[in-house]
């Protein structure tokens, strides 16, 4: 039955690659809450889209994302991000001159993406309304919010159905193997959807992106602080050469 | 308080469908016992799981905690084959340590 299921999958998959390619693929950004998926997703939508343009609000609260948000027409267009991203200068030093700009590295691809990000609520097992205490709000509030986050981690998981591929985001400072990142990965092999594990919060000293790519060997790791933009131009490659 | 524990054999889980298979586990995580699956869960199990544990999340019932061994492959890479999986209530329960082959949690009375 699972065999039946599992090339069923492929199939399909296989299919749709030959016939029924998709002008724009629905990238899904997963992960447990504060891996930091809506700073991902801003960071994407800033350096392709508008420097100004938010998905969502990025806090230190957990399952601050309670409702998917989709970001459609997002060209990725690894040609000319140098001109439009408008971080490439201040990225690793604020204070650092127009000439950093000089000595990065040239650009191999020349590949061009369009895709629909989608902010996905973080995935979890538990929701206690007094961890949300923990961060000030009041009971009622908390105890709203605690439900909304219910709501969130069953939406993300239905929108799983429609997903072309998924950016996993892992906080790089925790340790990568629980049973939510197991479970997500599972079912994405299980669906063949295309994966890129991302380990967030590389900036972080404590961070050990190598701990995220033992655990699991079997998917592209790619380091990067979405906060600051380093090593995005790694994840903008992989991107390309996975979903298109 | 005590805390009980059910020890469920693969045999009489397979003999389950899917979703009597989760109300089985959520029904006894729900009542305080920590369910153990010989034979475990599969990922798509697991996640179907999670979506039903979030739809009866409440004030006293904040939802499990959930660990288990990876699934293996077996015989000519064609299937995964899945192994334990603990289910507990998230209150009573914490995972503190885990990895491809060893899970350690401790389990403390509200």
């Amino acid at each position: 039955m699972k065999l039946k299921r599992w090339r069923k999958g492929i199939l399909s998959r296989l299919l749709r690659v030959l016939f029924f390619r998709k002008a724009t693929a629905k990238i899904g950004i997963y992960g447990p809450p504060n891996a930091g998926k809506t700073t991902l997703a801003n960071r994407i939508i800033h350096t392709f889209v508008d420097e100004n343009e938010d998905i969502g609000v990025p806090t230190e609260v957990p399952h601050e994302t309670r409702r998917a948000v989709r970001r459609k027409g997002i060209l990725i267009d690894l040609k000319s991000k140098s001109v439009q991203n408008p971080y490439l200068n201040t990225t690793t030093n604020p204070d650092s001159t127009a000439t950093s700009t000089s000595v990065q590295k040239p650009r191999e691809g020349k590949a061009k993406l369009k895709l629909d990000i989608v902010d996905t609520p973080g995935l979890a097992t538990k929701i206690d309304f007094h961890d949300f205490m923990a961060f000030g709000l009041e009971e009622q509030e908390a105890k709203k919010r605690a439900k909304e986050a219910t709501e969130g981690v069953i939406e993300a998981i239905k929108w799983l159905d429609d997903i072309d591929g998924v950016l996993l985001l892992m906080d790089a400072t925790e340790d990568p193997y629980t049973q939510t990142n197991i479970v997500i990965i599972g079912n994405l092999e299980a669906r063949s959807i295309p994966m890129i594990v991302v380990a967030n919060k590389m900036d972080l000293p404590e961070a050990a992106p190598q701990r995220i790519a033992d655990a699991f060997p079997q998917h592209p790791v790619i380091p990067i602080s979405a906060l600051k933009g380093e090593n995005m131009d790694e994840l903008y490659k992989e991107m390309a050469r996975r979903f298109r | 308080m005590e805390i009980k524990m059910d020890l469920i054999s693969e045999d009489k889980i397979n003999s389950m469908s899917s979703m009597e298979k989760l109300r089985f586990i959520l029904d006894g995580v729900k009542s305080g016992n920590i369910v153990i699956l010989e034979g475990g869960l599969s990922s798509e199990e697991q996640m179907k799981l999670i979506e039903l544990t979030m739809t009866e999340v409440d004030d006293d019932f904040p939802g499990i905690e959930i660990s288990g061994y990876p699934a293996k492959r077996s015989f000519l890479n064609l299937r995964k084959k899945t192994r334990l999986t603990v289910i507990g209530p998230a209150k009573v329960m914490h995972t503190i340590k885990r990895d491809k082959d060893l899970i350690s949690a401790v389990v403390s009375a509200v």
